[in-house]
């Protein structure tokens, strides 16, 4: 199985997301740095986490634009894997592959650490071998990770049970306090219409190991390999 | 020519940065100011003799890339 792991200018969780798939899972994974046109064999692909072009003008809003993107889009269009980690997830937006926007954080500031993260739908390739309701302990790591979208496509978000994680207490109860940037709904992650594209603000994959405190993250990484071993890879032109 | 592109975030969007700066304001003593909304402001030298041209060449610019239509506004000004 093989993990193309896109590289933007910037990005700097491409490292982290290697590690898990390659050496934590063993599996093959390969970088693609974004100027590429083609994905290589990809299975999946990872659109990492990190400050693509230094989050100017909007986070993620230059690299939606990357030459490899037209790739990803055709992948994910055909229902190939596409999992995009926090700075993957903003850029993923902006490309309109998901929808809404991500706000500066309600509080101004940067947060960095471990929150839970109640898993809220199994039927995407990224959390199928979770318990729905299961409570996540993983990190976030960032400054604008408020996820806002109008009444409208909330109301279409939670109507088609396209919101996949929320912030939630140590108990898996969906609070006020357990929201860390003021994201609505308690949103931390969100899928596709075709529910194969699947983007998050917290990170999976820097929860891998007991020894970096958590192997919460592994269920997302262990999915996606059980559903493509079920259901063989998707190709396309450019995959 | 010069195109001027203001945008800003939609009045249903929170803008907690407007806030901490209405906040300090505030906290400085003019209680003459309310709400505060923080935007961005892009110049564009456009090569363009026509005001309509350069006025419609600044918006698709502004849909596609300077804002994002899900949380901001814009609008152009050519001089």
């Amino acid at each position: 199985m093989k993990f193309s792991i896109v590289v933007f200018p910037g990005s700097n969780c491409d490292h982290d997301a290697y590690h898990a798939a390659k050496h934590v899972l063993g599996h093959d994974a390969e970088f693609r740095w974004h100027k590429e046109t083609s994905l290589n064999g990809a299975d999946v692909v990872v659109l990492p986490g990190g400050f693509s072009h230094g989050d100017y003008l909007r986070t993620g809003a230059i690299a939606r634009f990357s030459p490899i993107m037209g790739a990803v889009a055709e992948f994910a269009a055909a229902g190939g894997p596409v999992l995009g980690i926090c700075n993957g997830f903003q850029i993923l937006c902006e490309a309109g592959l998901l929808p809404g926007a991500m706000l500066r954080n309600r509080d101004l500031k940067f947060h960095c650490e471990h929150v839970g993260v109640r898993i809220e739908q199994i039927d995407t390739p990224f959390t199928s071998l979770a318990a729905k309701g299961q409570v996540l302990r993983i990190p976030i790591a960032h400054g604008e990770g408020n996820y806002f979208a109008d009444a409208k496509v909330i109301a279409d978000l939670e109507a088609s049970r396209r919101i996949i994680f929320r912030y939630c207490d140590p108990r898996g109860q969906i609070t006020e306090d357990a929201n860390p940037n003021g994201s609505l709904n308690n949103i931390a992650g969100i899928c596709s219409a075709g529910r194969n594209v699947v983007g998050l603000m917290p990170h999976p994959e820097r929860a891998c190991e007991p020894v970096l405190g958590s192997a919460d993250g592994l269920v997302l990484f262990e999915s996606v390999l059980s559903e493509v071993a079920a259901h063989g890879s998707v190709r396309t032109a450019a995959s | 020519m010069k195109a001027r592109v203001f945008v800003t975030l939609k009045p249903s969007v929170f803008d907690p940065q407007g806030q901490t700066i209405a906040d300090a304001l505030q906290s400085m003593g003019y209680v003459g100011i309310g709400e505060v909304r923080q935007g961005k402001y892009f110049e564009l030298d456009v090569d363009s003799s026509s005001a309509d041209q350069a006025r419609l060449l600044a918006a698709e610019v502004a849909d596609k890339l300077l804002a994002n239509p899900v949380i901001e506004s814009y609008r152009v000004e050519i001089e």
